[in-house]
């Protein structure tokens, strides 16, 4: 048997040491705070909304509708008054149409978060009705509806369920505490979408710098024969879908292609956790699990913020900073994103803020390419790194498609590897969104 | 404070990656000049004061030129990435310890201004500064630097240097001694300053491959290849060939370990080394076998360097996804 890896993998500090063992804390918005919750918080069009400024709202209450066929529901993460209905800033830098709630701060729960007891007869549509209604989007930073990616063309021919465990993001450890701390969820969701897709089988993939998880889960399955745990090498960018599935399956997905076509769904093991929370108890996504790391934060860890909050709120409530940040990111420090500043919601595809003090945070000049071949020997999709990003900055973006540029998942290995340290995923970045708006 | 700090924002904004690896160009070039490092001390043991003033010379005259060429230009300075120290010891390397020292201040003028920065500076060279300086010299002075005999000098007894005492005398067995002396070379004179301790070399190139500075395929195939050729078409006929002997002699495994892996000057893409070093390979034997030069990886190398662009295009990896044999 084939070791479990993919072509052009990449080694890198991890640096998980400072939150893998912090427990998940609870923080809750008071009363009198602004919750902010942009329509558009997934892939696809924006939510419609349901509510009018003044009206009332209560804990899981529905308060934008998905419009058009990819698109997710939103729901208030509290009780309170919506005070607005207004373009905000997101976490991404884009003014979103964002609705405004004030927290009551007494938590009172919609009568319509009421879970299901009998999930053995749970038909695949009903299921996949609950899911659309709660919102559910992949927890693992894409966003994409749940409920359409449940929904292949032929749920019989789905051959694989692979849950993504990986975390191969360095800093990242809100996915292992969710393993650590969630096994009863993560089992029932898992045997409930074995139940729905019959003829699938279930992997579940842990990157092997969280053994306390592969072992957890051997463990826990050992006893059914549909699901398998995997131990990966812990190598970068192992959680990214497509490598994930040559690492476990052995099989590519097509360019252009869905993991369906080849009768995979990869679905990330914290979207697991939540199938379950909505069957049985009946909660839409109005949580997030956040990792909060870096050397600026004075207690680095995992906390549970309710979606809305400010970023501001959440870093003061989490204990604050112990020295000036100079760079915060959101995501991540291979993925994320830079920010502006902290008045910006959680959202649902946020997964951890990190702050760097001076010290770690800056980043060498840019120097002459000199052609070394490490972006080419590192890039996971087999692209030509430097060419594409030559033929970016030269605006040349037909033959920017044609050395298959869009084909870049972004994992920025090309740009860490870089011993001249060009800014190769900025200017393929900027290429793909040139692209996109064409 | 960098520059790109946005004066709108409270943070430093920059894209993503947000970490970067430590390895950097400097890092790779100081790499590079360690490996050389042992073959350096070797070589001004044998060759002494001598040999030494014609390295320094090199060496010196190449950071020279660079930084000359860029204050000139109005360029930034980019002497402290230790490239144009590497070309030095290199020019200096494939050099008979007799020239004149003024033909190592032209080589290095060549090296640096006319093939580097006249071409863009670092990265944007086409052939490798080092070698086209040395075909330079040998199509400009041949006399000077053919002279290998470095003891010719001090008491009159010519000698040839091994490779072409071996071209020369083709039914030679080479014995246990002869392997010794070659790889080790302690003491010997006759070749050029960087050709006389071959196994140190090999070390260094070994050095390389640990550090992840250079790959595999361009040297284990261009060695390999020339191994191939040389065995087959033998001095002596069909299949009579040494290499076991043979390719430890001349500037085989110095070219194949510190010139044909050039980042510039060679190809990005994995199957494209395979194809450099295979061609590299095969010119060498070619130019060994029946050309006009006793060695040939000078010239050999210099051309499979013009091909780069073309092996690059022709190369590329399979992009992940990508249906076999058709488009997308």
């Amino acid at each position: 048997m084939k070791p479990f890896t993919f072509k052009n993998r990449l080694h890198i500090e991890k640096h998980k040491g400072d939150t893998e063992d912090m427990r998940i804390q609870p923080i809750s918005p008071m009363e009198g705070d602004l919750l902010t919750y942009p329509l558009q918080q997934h892939v696809g069009a924006p939510a419609n909304p349901l509510v009018k400024k003044g009206d009332r709202v209560l804990l899981g209450e529905k308060i934008a509708e998905a419009m058009g066929r990819i698109s997710a529901n939103i729901h208030s993460g509290v009780s309170g008054t919506v005070m607005d209905i207004k373009p905000m800033l997101a976490p991404h830098g884009q003014f979103i149409e964002s609705i405004i709630i004030e927290s009551d701060g007494k938590m009172e729960e919609h009568p319509s978060v009421r879970g299901i007891e009998d999930t053995y007869h749970l038909t695949r549509e009903h299921f996949l009705h609950i899911i659309k209604e709660a919102g559910l989007v992949g927890l693992g930073g894409a966003g994409f509806p749940t409920h359409i990616k449940l929904s292949p063309h032929d749920p019989d021919k789905i051959e694989y369920i692979l849950v993504n465990g990986a975390e191969c993001e360095p800093y990242h450890t809100h996915d292992h505490r969710v393993m650590l701390e969630k096994p009863g969820n993560i089992r029932e969701s898992m045997e409930l979408l074995l139940r729905l897709f019959p003829f699938a089988r279930g992997i579940m993939a842990i990157e092997t710098n969280k053994m306390e998880s592969v072992m957890l889960y051997k463990k826990l399955f050992a006893s059914n024969d549909r699901i398998e745990v995997i131990g990966l090498p812990p190598t970068y960018p192992q959680g990214s879908e497509k490598q994930l599935i040559e690492t476990c399956i052995k099989q590519q997905v097509p360019m252009g292609g869905l993991p369906s076509d080849i009768g995979v769904i990869v679905l990330n093991v914290s979207t697991v956790a939540a199938i379950d929370a909505i069957i049985r108890r009946g909660r839409p996504i109005t949580r997030r699990i956040m990792t909060l790391s870096g050397d600026a934060f004075a207690n680095p860890g995992n906390y549970e913020a309710v979606l809305g909050m400010s970023y501001k709120d959440l870093v003061e409530r989490a204990g604050g900073f112990k020295l000036r940040p100079y760079k915060i990111m959101s995501g991540g420090a291979m993925m994320g994103w830079a920010l502006y500043n902290l008045d910006i919601p959680i959202i649902k595809t946020d997964s951890m803020i990190l702050a760097f003090s001076e010290k770690i945070a800056n980043i060498q000049p840019e120097q002459p390419c000199i052609r070394c071949a490490k972006c080419v020997e590192f890039c996971p999709m087999g692209l030509l790194p430097y060419e594409i990003n030559t033929l970016a900055l030269e605006d040349n973006l037909e033959g920017f498609k044609k050395l298959h540029g869009m084909a870049c998942v972004e994992c920025g290995s090309c740009s860490y590897i870089c011993p001249s340290k060009r800014h190769l995923m900025q200017s393929i970045l900027m290429g793909k969104t040139k692209i996109r708006r064409m | 404070m960098p520059q790109n700090k946005n004066p709108a924002s409270n943070y430093l904004i920059t894209s993503k990656p947000h970490m970067r690896s430590n390895i950097t160009t400097q890092r790779l070039m100081l790499d590079v000049i360690i490996a050389l490092l042992p073959a350096l001390l070797v070589a001004i043991i044998n060759f002494g004061a001598r040999g030494t003033a014609v390295i320094a010379v090199s060496v010196i005259s190449c950071v020279f030129f660079e930084w000359a060429y860029q204050k000139i230009m109005k360029k930034p300075v980019t002497i402290n990435d230790f490239s144009a120290v590497i070309t030095g010891i290199l020019i200096a390397f494939g050099i008979p310890a007799t020239v004149p020292l003024w033909t190592m201040v032209v080589a290095a003028f060549f090296a640096i201004v006319i093939v580097k920065q006249l071409f863009g500076g670092i990265g944007q060279n086409f052939v490798n500064p080092a070698l086209a300086a040395r075909a330079f010299l040998l199509a400009a002075y041949p006399a000077l630097v053919t002279m290998y005999d470095f003891g010719l000098a001090y008491d009159a007894i010519a000698a040839p240097t091994p490779l072409v005492q071996f071209a020369e005398a083709p039914l030679y067995t080479p014995g246990f001694a002869d392997m010794w002396n070659i790889l080790w070379g302690f003491g010997q004179t006759r070749g050029a300053i960087g050709e006389v301790a071959t196994i140190l070399i090999i070390a260094g190139g070994a050095y390389l491959l640990i550090r992840k500075v250079i790959n595999w395929r361009i040297p284990v195939f261009f060695i390999g290849s020339t191994a191939i050729m040389l065995l087959i078409f033998g001095r002596h006929g069909f299949m009579t060939g040494q290499p076991h002997y043979e390719i430890f002699l001349g500037a085989l495994m110095l070219s194949a370990f510190f010139m044909a892996t050039d980042y510039s000057t060679s190809p990005m893409t994995a199957l494209g080394q395979v194809v450099f070093g295979i061609g590299c390979g095969v010119i060498t034997a070619i130019i060994r076998l029946w050309g006009g030069f006793p060695e040939g990886v000078t010239y050999a190398i210099l051309l499979m360097n013009l091909l780069v662009p073309l092996i690059d295009k022709l190369t590329k990896p399979r992009v992940y996804g990508a249906i076999k044999g058709g488009k997308t």
